[in-house]
C-alpha cells in the first residue's frame, strides 16, 4: 500500500491542496466540536492548528488520523478520500501528546513496530531502524526500555516511530508541551530541520502561540470549532482579521470608535474615549459611521519624554502606571487621561542601572498609522 | 520513647496479635505430639505423615486444587474480557449498570450466591439432564462466577490507569484492532491478569459456603472436609493440614503482591 501511494505522490508533485478538508463537522451528542470546517494544506507544509483547550483542534487532528469519523464532510489526502478509512489504513502517522511509547518494548522495537505490521522483510527493517536512530540521535539507546529514557528521548522515539513508515502526513499533538523550556526551544528547531530534510507534511496541534509562530509555515487559529483566521505567522500576528485572533496571539491594545473618513490607504476612526481621530491601515471594507476597533501591539508603541514631532502619528500623553523589567525588554502600563490603561513594551538596548522611566513619570505615547489595524468583528 | 509512641506501639501489637495469634496457635499445635489437640505433648511431625496417608484428605485436596486451577483460569479469561469491555468500550448503553453489576458478587452474601447457584443447577438438571451429578464441574462454575468479578475489577483498574493512546498509536502504525490487543493491551495487563488469577485461585481454595451448596455426595473440597471433621472435635492432623493451607495461601498472596508491584514499576 505504501509503495503505491509513494508513486502517486511523485506523479502529482507539490500541490496546494495535498490535504483537503471540506465542510467537516464533528458532533458529540449535542456538543459541536468541529463546525463545518474547510481547509487546504499544501504538500511539505508545516501547518499549525492553534487554539485554546476545547476549541476542537484535537478532534480535527483525530479525524485526520482516523480515530474519529466526521459527522459530516470529507477529508482527502493526496487525492484519495480517507474520510471513513480506519487509522491502520491511512498514509498518516501521529505523534501523541503523551508520546505513547510502548513501555514493554525497547527503543528499537518501538521504532520498528510500524514496519513489522506492514510485513516488511527483516533486513529492510533493520536498515531503516538504523537510519531513524541516527536521525533522532538515539543510536546508543537502542536496547533501552522507555522507563530508562528521559522525556526528551522518549519524544524522539515517538517521532522516529511515526516517521519510519514515511507517512504522507505526520500529525503532532502538542509535540513540545511535555518538555521543559530549554529543551523545547532546542527541539523546536530539530523538528523544523527534520521536516525540511524529509519533506513530509506536518500538521501540528498546539495551544502555545509562540510554538506555532516559530514552527509553522502557516497557522490556523481555531475557536469554538471554527477557524477564525488562516495565514502565515506574520499575517496572523500583524494583520489579525478579528478581535479573537488579535487577542489570542500576543497582547494588543484596542480602542473603540466610529469611521469618519476613508482614504486610499488608511481610514480615520474617531474615538470618543480618547477624544481624537485615529488613522489606521484599512484592510477591510468599512463604511462611514461604522463602529470598529483600532488595535495596536505594545511593541509598536513609542514612549518619549519629549513630545514627538511627526504629525502623522497618533500622539497621546500619559503617566506610567506600572512597569516590569524582563531583562531583554521592559513592559509598561501607561495610564491615559481618561483613566484608560494601555500596554507598551520596549527593547532594553542600552545597558543601564537607572530606569529610563519611573512610576508616575509623565510620558508621550505615539504610534505610526501603519502600526494600527482595524478590527470589525 | 515517649508515652504516645508507646501507646501506639501497644495498640499496633494488640491489633496484630488479634489477627495472627490464632493462626500461630494452629501452626504451633500442628507440631503437637499429643492426640488431644488442645494439650501440649511435645514436638513431633507425625501428624504431617499421617495426613499424607489419609486418602480422604488427599482426595479432597486434589479436588480443591483442580477446582481452584480450573475456576481461576476461567475467571481470568472471562474477567479480563469483562474488564476490557468496561474500561475500553466506553460509550455503550447501560455501562454504569454493568459495571455495578460486575462487582455485586463481591458483596453478595455467599449463602445467597450458593443457594441461587444450587437452584440453577437443579433446574438445569430437570430441563436438560445436566449436570447429572453435582461435583467438580458445578463447584468450578460456581467459583468462576464469583472469582471473575475480582479479576474484572483488577483488570479494569489496570486498564483505566493505562494510557489509551498506546493502543491508538499501535493502530496508527498499522496494527489491526485484534492484533493490537495481543501486541499491546495483553502484555501490559498481563501482571493484572496474573494477580487476578492468583487471587481467584486462593478464593476458590478458601471457599466453604458456596462449595457446600453446589457439591454433591462424594465430592468434598478441602475446606468442606476440615469443617466436617472439626464438627466431631479438633483432631491434630487438621492442624497440620491447616498449617499447610496457611503456607500455601500466604505464598499465593505474596506472589500476587510481587507481581503487582513489578507491574507498577514497569508502567
Amino acid at each position: 500500500m505504501e509503495h503505491r501511494q509513494e508513486q502517486s505522490s511523485k506523479a502529482t508533485g507539490a500541490r496546494k491542496d495535498f490535504i483537503r478538508i471540506r465542510n467537516v463537522s464533528k458532533h458529540f451528542g449535542d456538543f459541536v466540536a468541529v463546525d463545518d470546517v474547510n481547509l487546504d494544506i499544501g504538500k511539505g507544509e508545516l501547518f499549525s492548528i492553534l487554539g485554546g483547550s476545547g476549541c476542537g483542534k484535537t478532534t480535527l487532528l483525530r479525524m485526520l488520523a482516523g480515530f474519529e469519523i466526521p459527522t459530516a464532510g470529507t477529508i482527502e489526502i493526496d487525492g484519495h478520500d480517507v474520510t471513513n478509512l480506519p487509522p491502520y489504513e491511512r498514509p498518516v502517522n501521529m505523534m501523541f501528546q503523551s508520546y505513547a511509547v510502548f513501555p514493554h518494548m525497547n527503543v528499537e522495537k518501538n521504532i520498528a513496530y510500524g514496519l513489522v505490521k506492514d510485513g516488511i522483510n527483516k533486513d529492510e527493517i533493520a536498515k531503516r531502524v538504523d537510519a531513524m536512530l541516527e536521525l533522532v540521535q538515539l543510536g546508543d539507546f537502542r536496547r533501552r526500555k522507555p522507563a530508562q529514557l528521559s522525556g526528551g528521548q522518549r519524544q524522539r522515539v515517538a517521532l522516529a516511530r511515526a516517521l519510519i513508515k514515511k507517512p504522507k502526513v505526520l500529525l503532532l499533538d502538542e509535540p513540545l508541551a511535555a518538555l521543559d523550556k530549554k529543551l523545547r526551544e532546542h527541539t523546536q528547531f530539530e523538528l523544523m530541520n527534520i521536516q525540511y530534510e524529509l519533506g513530509i507534511t506536518f500538521v501540528v496541534v498546539t495551544h502555545d502561540q509562540e510554538e506555532a509562530m516559530t514552527l509553522s509555515s502557516r497557522i490556523a487559529v481555531m475557536d469554538k470549532g471554527r477557524f477564525r483566521q488562516v495565514g502565515t505567522p506574520k499575517e496572523v500576528y500583524e494583520f489579525p482579521e478579528n478581535r479573537f485572533v488579535a487577542g489570542f496571539i500576543g497582547t494588543i491594545n484596542t480602542f473603540r470608535g466610529r469611521v469618519t473618513a476613508i482614504n486610499e490607504e488608511t481610514i480615520s476612526v474617531h474615538s470618543d474615549e480618547l477624544g481624537l481621530s485615529l488613522p489606521a491601515l484599512g484592510k477591510h471594507a468599512v463604511e462611514i459611521g461604522q463602529e470598529v476597533d483600532i488595535a495596536v501591539r505594545p511593541e509598536k508603541i513609542f514612549l518619549d519624554r519629549d513630545r514627538p514631532t511627526n504629525d502623522e502619528d497618533t500622539i497621546l500623553q500619559g503617566v506610567v502606571d506600572d512597569l516590569g523589567y524582563l531583562g531583554n525588554r521592559s513592559l509598561y502600563r501607561i495610564r491615559l487621561p481618561g483613566g484608560r490603561i494601555i500596554q507598551a513594551s520596549s527593547q532594553n538596548r542600552r545597558r543601564s542601572v537607572t530606569r529610563f522611566l519611573e512610576w508616575e513619570d509623565k510620558v508621550w505615547v505615539s504610534w505610526r498609522p501603519r502600526s494600527a489595524v482595524v478590527l470589525i468583528d | 520513647m515517649n508515652r504516645t509512641s508507646r501507646l501506639i506501639t501497644s495498640i499496633l501489637a494488640f491489633g496484630y496479635a488479634f489477627l495472627y495469634v490464632p493462626l500461630i496457635l494452629v501452626v504451633v499445635y500442628s507440631f503437637n505430639d499429643s492426640r488431644i489437640a488442645t494439650v501440649w505433648g511435645g514436638f513431633s511431625t507425625r501428624w504431617y505423615g499421617e495426613l499424607l496417608r489419609n486418602d480422604q484428605v488427599l482426595d479432597a485436596a486434589f479436588l480443591s486444587f483442580r477446582v481452584a486451577f480450573m475456576s481461576a483460569s476461567m475467571a481470568t479469561i472471562l474477567g479480563t474480557m469483562a474488564g476490557l469491555a468496561l474500561a475500553r468500550f466506553s460509550r455503550f448503553r447501560g455501562r454504569t449498570l454493568f459495571s455495578g453489576m460486575i462487582t455485586s458478587p463481591m458483596v453478595m452474601p455467599e449463602v445467597i450466591t450458593g443457594l441461587s447457584l444450587l437452584l440453577l443447577f437443579v433446574s438445569l438438571q430437570q430441563l436438560t439432564g445436566w449436570p447429572g451429578q453435582r461435583g467438580f464441574s458445578t463447584i468450578t462454575i460456581a467459583h468462576t462466577t464469583f472469582a471473575m468479578a475480582y479479576v474484572a475489577v483488577i483488570v479494569q483498574s489496570r486498564l483505566s490507569s493505562m494510557d489509551e493512546s498506546l493502543e491508538e498509536a499501535a493502530m496508527d502504525l498499522g496494527g489491526r484492532p485484534l492484533r493490537v490487543v495481543f501486541d499491546i493491551t495483553l502484555p501490559l495487563i498481563a501482571p493484572a491478569m496474573v494477580a487476578g488469577w492468583l487471587l481467584a485461585f486462593t478464593l476458590s481454595l478458601d471457599d466453604l459456603v458456596i462449595a457446600s451448596f453446589v457439591s454433591g455426595p462424594g465430592s468434598s473440597t478441602l475446606p468442606m472436609y476440615i469443617f466436617s471433621k472439626v464438627k466431631l472435635g479438633v483432631s491434630p492432623d487438621i492442624n497440620a493440614l491447616a498449617t499447610l493451607i496457611i503456607l500455601f495461601v500466604s505464598a499465593g498472596v505474596l506472589i500476587a503482591w510481587l507481581v503487582a508491584r513489578r507491574a507498577r514499576r514497569v508502567a
